[in-house]
């Protein structure tokens, strides 16, 4: 395998990396753990211990070959059951781009490990057989990528060499996705065929398949375009901490510190402050190595204002012309995520929101979700570990929120057990109001 | 207007300002926090970052140093010297101390890695610490890197790897009861590399034993050991003298150096992109004791 074209072009080494995340999903059937440590090993991230250690397992179990599901399967439980349980992070880097990789298994707790890995990525990679085509499992993926906005997905067509590299295999398979993507509102869709096991198309473009004239794997991964998945429009600054020395060099400093969920901030900028509806203006954006111009996603930064307000932890900053819902009444898509008890109408609970934190009720279940077919149950009186369904809230105080199809950050939120404190539930703000 | 291209941060901004936040997170959230300091490069990175999320403001919490007795002088004079700087609270939880009042006895190979916990917890009960942040990333070992960046202990300060908290977004869940805590790691997503970049570019200050120098060292287990008052030749080996740097810093009996002439930030950036062996892997004797090591005594309220 050649890992020549990982070398920087001269062009290109001014340019400074910048970082992809994105979620994989598939079981081990499908190759994914073969797909992982191939990108590792081909761009020199596998580290011959790891390596040595996973042969050395592998030979002892009596593995026919090396098993690099074993790379990522730290756990003891992991080793004696031959599962993966929890979401594993993975990390390499080209020249290009930094990448971290969540790495959710595709069959134990799918969904709840996958909506995780899915709420930060950029992009997501699902894997299918050549030999089976789509299956239950892809279309599964697929959707929840979907409800959690994962801007890019890339579909890896893989063990294309035990189906004699076959374009019209690809293509039926390829077709059959894209079409049941488009039901999805997908925004960006790429199929790529490969063998992970032999690194056709995985980092170098394939000779077995001269009729595919797209991007290698990891070209994709390195090139595609994600400065304008981030919205720059809606200024929405979530209040983290006020920062108020208590010091004789630096008196009278009251600094608003939060990273930038959406939006640009700049000084001279007139903003509103929820939910109090106060305006001002900004009088500095500040870091720790100095003023800056503006401030956008993701930065944290510490935002001062002309004028003196009472704002606090949770307050929001926004524009007057521009400002997100205040709202009790909520509807969400909720994804449970709790194996001891079930999301019930009437259950309270705690909420987390951006940086606010409010105690809410569940006033109604409209459905129940069954994210294979898609139907809808409105008979259903609950959601049990790892179901999805529209719920409506009632909330204890106002939550500053936006549509989560148009705002990520701002729109979505956990929702944790009071009694427990274990973090029960995944929301995303349909509509509020 | 600026295209949405200029609107760009790099990799190691990224990196720095999910960690600042998750730092603000705890402060605003957490009653007692304290971090973690051994005096290593990933706590000197993190509290270079604890300076920058609180600026103009001072770092709002104390450090704890778990002192196992086995440290290397540099390293415990950078420790001293960088606390004076800040103006921090410096608490020293001391196993030699817990050996004395019999809290915790020696181990049979000599090495303390395993009973710092018990010290670790101890300080923690008693200090009523409720978040701990700690150095650790994810692409050390295998286990953390299935830990949660807000990892719960219960009151025994023990890790449950099987029944974590989702973490979503940027939603971080520190509730706790009493007794209860929370390890907090703002380093989660950072790799040996970026945090090497990370120093180069803010100049960060290191022990000097991170830099090559000579220094009189066995060969064990195909680790090279320095030999000093914690660590003395076996009958049969060596002491040779060699040009090396300690790619981790940990207790002085179990953690080896590395073979290496990379005196300079630059060079040793050179040296790790490089390298074939993790950092854990070439330099740590507790490591190599099982497959699940780390798990194991993160269960037991390990870092």
């Amino acid at each position: 395998m050649s890992v020549e074209t990982l070398a920087p072009a001269e062009s290109e080494t001014a340019r400074p990396m910048d970082l992809l995340r994105f979620a994989t999903a598939g079981s081990v059937d499908d190759g994914k753990s073969t797909l992982i440590g191939r990108l590792l090993y081909d761009t020199k991230s596998l580290f011959s211990d790891q390596l040595a250690a996973v042969e050395a397992v592998s030979a002892a179990r009596g593995d026919e070959y090396t098993n690099l599901a074993l790379l990522t399967d730290g756990l003891r439980a992991e080793r004696e059951q031959g599962i993966t349980i929890d979401v594993a992070y993975r990390y390499f880097a080209t020249p290009r781009r930094k990448f971290i990789i969540a790495d959710t298994p595709g069959h134990t707790q799918y969904t709840r490990n996958m909506v995780t890995g899915a709420s930060t990525a950029d992009l997501a990679l699902i894997l299918v057989d050549a030999r089976k085509g789509l299956v239950e499992q892809s279309r599964r993926h697929a959707f929840l990528c979907s409800l959690l906005r994962v801007p890019h997905l890339v579909l890896c067509v893989n063990k294309m060499d035990l189906v004699d590299w076959s374009q019209e295999v690809y293509e039926r398979i390829a077709d059959e996705f894209t079409a049941f993507a488009a039901k999805l509102d997908v925004p960006d869709l790429t199929v790529v065929p490969v063998s992970a096991l032999q690194g056709d198309n995985i980092v170098t473009r394939s000779e077995n398949m001269p009729w595919y004239e797209g991007p290698s794997l990891l070209h994709h991964l390195e090139r595609v375009h994600i400065a304008s998945d981030r919205n720059l429009v809606d200024v929405r600054f979530p209040v983290q901490y006020v920062i108020r020395p208590q010091s004789t060099t630096v008196t009278d400093y009251r600094g608003y510190a939060g990273q930038v969920a959406s939006g640009v901030l700049k000084p001279g900028d007139e903003v509103m402050v929820l939910p109090s509806g106060f305006t001002s203006r900004i009088a500095a954006v500040e870091t720790a190595d100095g003023p800056v111009d503006e401030a956008f996603p993701p930065m944290s930064v510490t935002v001062r204002l002309t004028d003196e307000l009472d704002i606090s932890r949770g307050d929001m900053i926004c524009r007057p012309n521009n400002a997100p819902m205040a709202v009790q009444d909520i509807e969400a898509m909720v994804c449970w995520m709790d194996e001891t008890r079930p999301l019930q109408v009437g259950g309270r609970y705690a909420i987390k929101h951006t940086t606010r934190s409010a105690r809410a009720i569940v006033r109604g279940l409209h459905y129940r979700l069954d994210i294979n077919s898609l139907h809808r149950d409105e008979t259903a009186g609950e959601l049990k570990l790892n179901e999805i369904g529209r719920v409506r809230l009632r909330t204890t105080v106002p939550l500053l929120a936006d549509e989560y199809r148009r705002n990520r950050t701002t729109g979505g939120f956990v929702i944790i057990d009071e009694s427990t404190n274990r973090t029960v539930g995944a929301g995303m703000i349909v509509e509020a109001g | 207007m600026t295209s949405p291209a200029a609107y760009q941060v790099s990799h190691l901004d990224a990196l720095e300002a999910e960690s600042i936040f998750v730092m603000r997170e705890v402060v605003a959230e957490m009653e007692r926090p304290v971090l973690l300091f051994s005096g290593g490069k990933d706590s000197i990175v993190m509290l270079r970052l604890a300076q920058k999320a609180f600026a103009p403001a001072n770092i709002p919490f104390p450090v704890m140093h778990v002192d196992t007795g086995h440290n290397f002088p540099e390293v415990l004079d950078y420790r001293d010297r960088r606390v004076a700087e800040l103006g921090l609270q410096l608490i020293v939880a001391s196993v030699p101390e817990a050996l004395n009042k019999g809290l915790v006895r020696e181990s049979a190979d000599g090495m303390r890695n395993r009973i710092q916990t018990p010290v670790l917890l101890e300080a923690v009960e008693k200090h009523r610490f409720d978040a701990l942040f700690g150095g650790a990333r994810r692409d050390e070992e295998k286990a953390r890197a299935k830990e949660r960046v807000f990892s719960f202990r219960d009151e025994f300060g023990q890790w449950d790897p099987k029944n974590q908290r989702p973490e979503l977004w940027a939603l971080y869940n520190g509730r706790h009861h009493p007794g209860e805590s929370i390890r907090v790691f703002p380093l989660s997503n950072w790799t040996e590399l970026d945090v090497w970049h990370y120093i180069a570019r803010e100049r960060i200050p290191l022990p000097s034993i991170y830099y090559a120098h000579e220094r009189e060292v066995v060969e064990r287990d195909g680790m090279l050991y320095a030999v000093n008052e914690f660590f003395r030749a076996r009958a049969g080996e060596q002491p040779f003298k060699a040009q090396v740097r300690y790619r981790t810093v940990g207790d002085a009996s179990c953690t080896a150096a590395v073979s290496s002439d990379a005196d300079t930030v630059e060079k040793v950036i050179e040296e790790v992109a490089a390298t074939r062996i993790t950092e854990r892997g070439a330099t740590r004797g507790d490591d190599r004791v099982s497959e699940a090591a780390m798990e194991d005594r993160k269960r037991e309220g390990y870092f």
